[in-house]
């Protein structure tokens, strides 16, 4: 080995260092101690056990804080790919960064009022603002459509936009299914009224029955369906079975998921509430008349 | 040599740690949807089972007999944290579909069972050697029932259309069982009989024998 002898050179000085240090003479002591005590001794348990904590939590540690940017990072880029998908804009090959900065435009809206409210945009997590006391709504059990429990006050959508113009909304939903809590976008067009794609970022439904969800063909489905009849109530929903086109009220029903009763259920109900006087009425309202 | 060998190459079928110790089964059914989950999967277990046992093995003189089991527990504990650092990092969309089952390899029987079996007895090498080898076996078996579960249950591998499906204007209606985690066991089943007719020392004695009644104890001539 051509190394060899360079390693042991450097073997050498370190442990030259090593054994002018003081406190590295105590800890070689105590070590050749304990490595000499039987196994089975109390004190040797203890040190074992203390000495094993310290070097996996220094492993693990290492691990997380040096991982943590990259991750953050995916996090981000994954959210950033949801919500191009929903809106449409999302191909193979698109820069999602660059897409994502040019075409979409992230506000916070006081949900119980509809009004847009300042904040940091960026940093604001709806999703802990939820379970934040400070920050969420407690919702009572006739208002808690969804299965819920608590909403946040502010919510963060997403405008779609071309040029100045608003193409559409993006609407941050979430409800419980069979299993899990789905959350998803739901992308209206500026009319408030007329939907245009949903999508399904994190759920945990049944695996090729309630989790057929995120099925691209499924979804497709939803386009062009309207939220609102004409008293303004929200008709929206899933029904059991395929919707037949030609008969009066289609536009407001989209085929339930096969073998996934509770979790087409979970979703009309996550829509009814989000579209609810409780969730986005206010807001849409607002972005009707304002335009 | 001869020894490495065998150590690496018998848990692929002669000591399969699924198919023979029946170990190892909750994650194999969870995760053998999809190809890519399960390679994944099959990745994340064999380096866990590799390193742990390697870990396990260059501390076995010390460590104390009283706590033996969570000594073990906390290295195979912090690998698997490490891992998942790691698969968030580099492969998130994987990591996200995986989720709770890369957590769960800690309690994994393959990873103990190594630690124990094996690793306790001993030197580091040939227990890292020991741990890949069973990593692979485990990996073995994920592969061939994920590569049935994806063919059979949306025709696709690795996430590339291989039946065209029905719904797409294709001709295979695929079979939807094979998505639910009981179609796992199923296969599972047969590979373990497949193995068994293949190499018949592999079959276990029977408990017991059922008596022919005419000759049974409480039986009256």
């Amino acid at each position: 080995m051509p190394n060899e002898k360079k390693t042991c050179k450097y073997a050498e000085k370190l442990n030259e260092k090593l054994a002018g240090c003081e406190h590295y003479q105590k800890f070689a002591k105590y070590r050749d101690h304990i490595l000499s005590l039987g196994n089975d001794s109390l004190e040797k348990t203890i040190a074992i056990a203390l000495s094993l904590c310290f070097v996996c939590a220094i492993l693990v540690s290492i691990a997380a804080v040096a991982l943590r940017p990259l991750q953050i990072e995916n996090k981000a880029m994954d959210m950033k790919k949801n919500i191009l998908d929903v809106a449409g804009l999302l191909q193979d090959g698109t820069d999602v960064h660059e897409a994502f900065a040019e075409r979409i435009e992230a506000k916070l809206v006081d949900v119980a009022t509809g009004d847009y409210v300042d904040g940091d945009v960026d940093a604001y997590d709806q999703r802990k603002a939820a379970k934040d006391p400070e920050q969420n709504v407690v919702l009572t059990k006739d208002q808690d459509l969804a299965s819920i429990r608590t909403r946040a006050k502010i919510a963060k959508v997403y405008l779609v936009k071309e040029g100045n113009t608003v193409k559409s909304i993006i609407l941050p939903v979430h409800g419980y299914g069979l299993w899990s809590t789905m959350y998803g976008f739901l992308a209206l067009d500026a009319d408030g009224q007329t939907v245009q794609s949903i999508n399904f970022y994190d759920q945990g439904e049944t695996p090729g029955l309630g989790a057929e969800v995120v099925n691209p063909n499924w979804r497709a489905l939803w386009k062009g369906k309207k939220v609102y009849d004409e008293s303004g109530s929200v008709s929206l929903g899933l029904i059991k079975g395929l919707v037949d086109n030609s008969k009066a009220g289609s536009e407001f029903q989209v085929d339930g998921l096969a073998g996934a009763t509770l979790t087409s259920v979970g979703v009309t109900n996550l829509v009814k509430y989000w579209m609810s006087q409780e969730g986005f009425a206010a807001y849409l309202a607002k972005v009707r008349t304002k335009g | 040599m001869s020894d490495t060998k065998e150590v690496l190459t018998e848990p692929l079928v002669t000591n399969n740690p699924i198919t023979l110790q029946v170990l190892g089964i909750c994650s194999a059914l969870a995760v053998t949807s999809q190809m890519s989950t399960s390679l994944i999967m099959a990745i994340a277990l064999t380096s866990v089972t590799a390193c742990s046992s390697a870990a396990i093995s260059s501390i076995r003189n010390h460590i104390p007999s009283s706590i033996r089991i969570i000594v073990q527990m906390t290295i195979i504990a912090s690998l698997v944290i490490v891992v998942d650092q790691v698969l968030k990092a580099f492969a998130y969309d994987i990591s996200k579909q995986l989720s709770v089952f890369v957590g769960l390899i800690i309690t994994n029987c393959i990873v103990m069972g190594r630690a124990e079996a094996y690793a306790m007895k001993n030197p580091p090498m040939a227990s890292f050697i020991d741990g890949i080898g069973n990593g692979l076996g485990y990996s073995l078996i994920l592969v061939i029932v994920a590569f049935f579960r994806e063919l059979l249950g949306s025709g696709k591998l690795l996430g590339i259309e291989i039946f065209p499906l029905i719904k797409d204007g294709g001709w295979y209606e695929p079979n939807g069982m094979m998505l639910l985690p009981p179609s796992a066991f199923f296969l599972i089943g047969l590979i373990i009989w497949v193995f068994r007719q293949w190499k018949p020392e592999q079959n276990e004695a029977a408990d017991f024998k059922i008596m022919d009644i005419s000759h049974g104890e409480g039986g009256h001539h």
